[in-house]
């Protein structure tokens, strides 16, 4: 470690405690620097540990908490973490490569590029395994919609994510938007990618074999994104809007070449490893590629094309400009490579080589800046790993102990069903969606009204089914609950659509981990999802933990948003929303007990956000999903939708929504005995709830399923007329109902 | 019938090349050939389709880049040979662009991308895009596109319109041609066109995409049977036969 010449030191500011402060890093993180090397770090060196012991990169405050998630087995390939994304063998030797990622701070300062850099991360994750991208998806959610900051980001985010995934040519298929105050000037922007890959096709992120050539493809390096990681790893605040430099800018079109041309060089056969560049640059790359090896790297930074003058090592090394990748391949093998990607007029350089003794030394014009054991910098290896303080939240008390007896009935429940159908939070997305491309690669299934989006294999002819999902007030009231009904619910839609989930990827975004409350919502949420996901055996492929998601007013509702992947053997087997034919018998299968704590009709009729999240008992849960999966494969479901948000009312009203874009609009009639208030019965959010509709005469082959199964079934109406009727207290026209859905998020946006 | 040889210009930011190749070979049972744009070979192409997606990332004005790449130069004289070319979406937008097809695509008129399936009605069925289609016919077919907006001046629609030239207008379920039914704007709601010779088609929406029932509605198939049965039941002269 003493190759460090003394003019390496003279160029560069000279580094003391107060400099690593300034980067981030705590007194005791910087004496772990001074201890592993032994000396003082470079400028370059302390800027490389700074980013790549951010929380962002390091995963330090939650790593320990992940790791009691289920991170194998089932159709996992890959271990969770193990590399970009998670790796789900879906048969035929092919795979499933998946992921979802925060890109919330960036968005929050610049909502437009944030977004869009936010898609093309999450794509690159997915192409550097050798998976072709098929599917974007993408969960936000944004503070008041009656606030012009929200229309604007909301604006923004959305042109983001539609211009970077359209020009890209992958399908936005499926996503949620959710409004609350809590989120103001704290918009979460979580972009999922989903790609298909044949086993003997995917790559690795490693970098090994002494003498291998390290080149860098794709863009050159700029200004721009220095320190993003470090900024996505602090809280939002006014001086926030000074960081705007450190939000990357993204080009998709050159994303679309990278994606071809590093398709077709991993396709050779001469790639040994692969990573792509986001968080941290050339930093993160050199290392993890180098510790996943055990081996080390030289790097030359002068051979990096820049695209601005005079750029410094440490800036080079700690670059976010998108659209780059790193590759090492055979000293041979290099003008194959090099080929490939002259033809897609991208760069391709080499930068360095691989080296077994494990330290990554970078030069700059041939004058080492920094001299580093690559284990050190990563997660995993030297990176810290800190068990935090928690503590149950104080509001708990409050939220709990509200007496939900004392909420007034309403007079005009129709009156209410048409309020909560223009709900920013249940009408209908079409303003937003319109603007994404979501058939592009001509494989998406056209779904009247499906509850997850279903995504043809040309590959294999079966399906797949993506959704995202998470009730974030649920969560706020009770983490434990309300990540496993995340899991849950993802699962209950996958199966609508008649799929059998297989893996979950996840999002966990939440404030400050040093605030022993939001640690303890953290630690609380670790356990419902991974409790979930036992249950289900939908084990966790891997995801993104974002933290310090706090505005001067707090912070956020904590929002464990669940990615979840689902089968379909059968193409026959997929089953939309949507009411078929006059006279089909609709059928309710789980218990309603009028669960009103933490719903959408308590916050927006009420304006209140109490009561404990709806109770879920696992088995329970499994059972409803496993017998609508077998009466969905009898051939016997003509549609299905889950009871969620709005409750059965909701979900009744949305199966009629469904009919309107066919031309042929349904109503149904419900006639069942409440034996609850009426307004607990129509919108309460129990979990475990399926509404399906089958042919006359079949109900007798869904008792008995269900009575087989133990899961509490009753036939509640039948699929008539043009007019939801329910029990004599709800009387609504299809068409109404549709034009209130349709129109309300354009009428608020405006 | 033999199959035709359609080939598929790629321009680099072209997306929806796999798409048409799918749809012709795979669904529709044609020959396809993907044909990268620096090659300046048509390969014995009887039909040329530039397909729709975001050429040199539609950067500059759609199109305007891509009319220069090195194949468009064999394209051109293509379709001065008599030899039909399909531009969709994009692929209309540099139709436009290099001059073979009078007009403009401007941004959409409320200025957002638009993805989402509209009704199209057939306006003749005398040429070889629409042979299999009856006039009025309204067509089911999506669109997915931020600059679909047709534009021309006067005389240039005039002369459209009586030459017959306009194949697709934006319409309602029932045929009607109304404002309400124009999802970008465009003049006349025109939604496809062809040249004076009908050799060359541009058109925003994408028959391609819209040719599987697991997807949606196959109306897109009519307009690419239109083409593989005129090209070669009605003898057109393509590029292959003639030389």
């Amino acid at each position: 470690m003493n190759d460090l010449k003394s003019g390496a030191r003279a160029a560069e500011p000279a580094v003391d405690l107060e400099v690593a402060r300034k980067h981030g890093l705590t007194e005791e993180e910087y004496g772990r620097i001074l201890a592993i090397l032994g000396r003082t770090p470079t400028y370059t060196e302390l800027g490389v540990y700074s980013v790549m012991w951010s929380e962002h990169c390091s995963y330090k405050n939650s790593i320990a908490e992940l790791k009691k998630l289920p991170r194998s087995g089932g159709r996992l390939l890959v271990d969770a973490g193990a590399e970009n994304a998670g790796l789900v063998d879906i048969g035929g030797g092919y795979a499933i490569a998946f992921k979802i990622e925060s890109h919330n701070h960036p968005s929050a300062v610049e909502p437009y590029q944030g977004a869009a850099t936010g898609v093309g991360g999450i794509m690159r994750d997915i192409f550097t395994m050798g998976a072709r991208p098929i599917a974007a998806l993408n969960s936000l959610r944004f503070g008041s919609l009656e606030s012009p900051r929200t229309k604007y980001l909301l604006k923004g985010i959305v042109k983001g994510i539609g211009d970077y995934g359209n020009s890209f040519g992958v399908p936005t298929v499926a996503g949620e938007i959710y409004f609350d105050k809590c989120y103001n000037e704290n918009p979460l922007v979580n972009a999922m990618a989903v790609g298909i890959v044949r086993h003997d096709q995917a790559a690795s992120a490693i970098a090994k074999g002494e003498g291998n050539i390290v080149l860098i493809v794709g863009s050159s390096t700029g200004r721009d994104g220095i320190h993003g990681a470090t900024f996505a790893s602090e809280e939002i605040s006014e001086a926030s809007e000074a960081k705007r430099p450190s939000v990357q800018v993204g080009d998709p079109f050159t994303e679309k070449l990278l994606l071809e041309a590093t398709l077709e060089a991993i396709a050779t056969g001469v790639v040994i490893g692969i990573q792509d560049m986001g968080a941290a640059g050339i930093s993160c790359s050199t290392s993890e590629m180098s510790a996943k090896g055990n081996s080390g790297m030289t790097i030359e930074l002068s051979r990096v094309p820049a695209r601005e003058k005079e750029m410094t090592a440490y800036e080079l090394m700690l670059s976010e400009s998108q659209e780059r990748m790193l590759l090492v391949v055979k000293p041979e093998h290099t003008q194959i490579v090099e080929k490939i990607f002259q033809k897609w007029d991208l760069q391709c350089q080499a930068i360095g080589k691989v080296h077994s003794d494990g330290f990554l030394r970078v030069t700059m014009h041939g004058v080492n800046v920094a001299t580093m054991p690559a284990e050190t910098l990563v997660l995993g290896g030297g990176a810290p790993v800190y068990h935090r303080e928690f503590t149950e939240p104080s509001y708990l008390k409050s939220t709990r102990s509200y007496d939900l007896k004392t909420i007034k009935e309403p007079n005009d429940y129709t009156g209410v069903l048409y309020k909560l159908l223009e709900a920013p939070n249940i009408c209908s997305r079409r303003w937003v969606t319109r603007q994404y491309d979501s058939m592009v690669r001509t494989n998406t299934v056209g779904l009247d009204f499906g509850d997850a989006a279903v995504i043809r294999l040309k590959e294999l002819q079966k399906a797949i089914a993506v959704k995202t999902d998470c009730n974030s007030r649920y969560v706020y009231l009770n983490p434990y609950v309300g990540a496993q009904i995340a899991v849950a619910e993802s699962a209950r839609n996958v199966v609508c659509v008649g799929a059998k989930p297989l893996a979950i990827t996840n999002c966990l975004n939440f404030g400050n981990p040093y605030k022993p409350e939001i640690f303890w919502q953290f630690r609380e949420s670790i356990r419902g999802i991974a409790d979930a996901c036992r249950a289900l055996e939908t084990p966790v492929t891997g995801g993104n933990v974002s933290f310090y998601n706090e505005n001067p007013d707090g912070p956020i509702y904590p929002t464990p948003v669940i990615g979840m992947l689902g089968e379909i053997e059968n193409m026959d087997h997929i089953t939309d929303a949507a009411f078929k034919a006059e006279g089909d018998e609709i059928y309710l299968l789980g218990e309603t007990k009028g669960h009103i704590g933490g719903s959408e009709y308590l916050s927006l009729i009420h304006g209140l956000a109490v009561g404990d999240a709806p109770a879920i008992d696992l088995k329970a849960e499994r059972s409803v999903q496993d017998t609508v999966l077998r009466l969905i494969h009898a051939g016997l479901v003509k549609s299905a939708h889950d009871v969620s948000d709005g409750g059965l009312a909701i979900a009744l009203a949305e199966c009629c929504l469904a009919t309107v874009q066919t031309g042929r609009p349904l109503g149904a009639r419900i006639q069942v005995k409440a034996g609850i208030r009426n307004d607990h019965f129509l919108f309460g959010e129990d979990q475990s709830r399926i509404v399906i509709s089958v042919a006359e005469g079949n109900g007798d082959q869904i008792d008995r399923a269900c009575s087989q199964a133990n899961v509490p079934v009753q036939r509640i109406g039948t699929v008539r007329g043009t007019r939801l009727e329910i029990n004599e207290v709800v009387n609504a026209g299809v068409e109404e109902m549709a034009q209130r859905f349709n129109e309300s998020l354009e009428k608020q946006l405006i | 019938m033999p199959a035709l040889t359609f080939g598929i210009v790629v321009f680099p930011g072209s997306n929806c090349d796999h798409d048409a190749q799918y749809a012709l070979g795979t669904v529709c049972g044609q020959e396809t050939r993907l044909l990268w744009h620096k090659e300046t070979s048509l390969q014995g192409a009887d039909v040329i389709i530039l397909p729709g997606g975001f050429s040199y990332g539609d950067y500059l004005r759609c199109g305007a880049i891509a009319r220069f790449s090195p194949i468009m130069k064999e394209v051109i004289a293509f379709a001065n040979d008599g030899g039909t070319v399909i531009g969709i979406c994009n692929g209309f937008q540099i139709l436009c662009e290099a001059g073979l097809l009078p007009g403009v695509l401007l941004r959409n008129e409320q200025l957002r991308f638009s993805c989402s399936y509209v009704h199209l009605r057939v306006e003749q069925n005398t040429s070889r895009y629409t042979s299999a289609c009856v006039p009025g016919e309204v067509l089911r077919i999506p669109i997915a596109h931020g600059d679909g907006n047709y534009f021309a001046d006067a005389e240039t629609l005039r002369t459209l319109e009586e030459k017959r030239r306009v194949l697709f207008r934006y319409c309602d379920p029932d045929g009607t041609v109304s404002g309400g039914a124009n999802p970008n704007g465009s003049l006349r709601n025109i939604a496809g066109i062809m040249n004076e010779q009908g050799n060359v088609m541009g058109m925003m929406p994408h028959p391609e995409r819209a040719v599987e029932a697991l997807l949606g509605p196959t109306d897109g198939r009519k307009v690419l049977r239109s083409i593989i049965e005129s090209v070669v039941v009605h003898g057109e002269l393509t590029h292959s036969s003639l030389s």
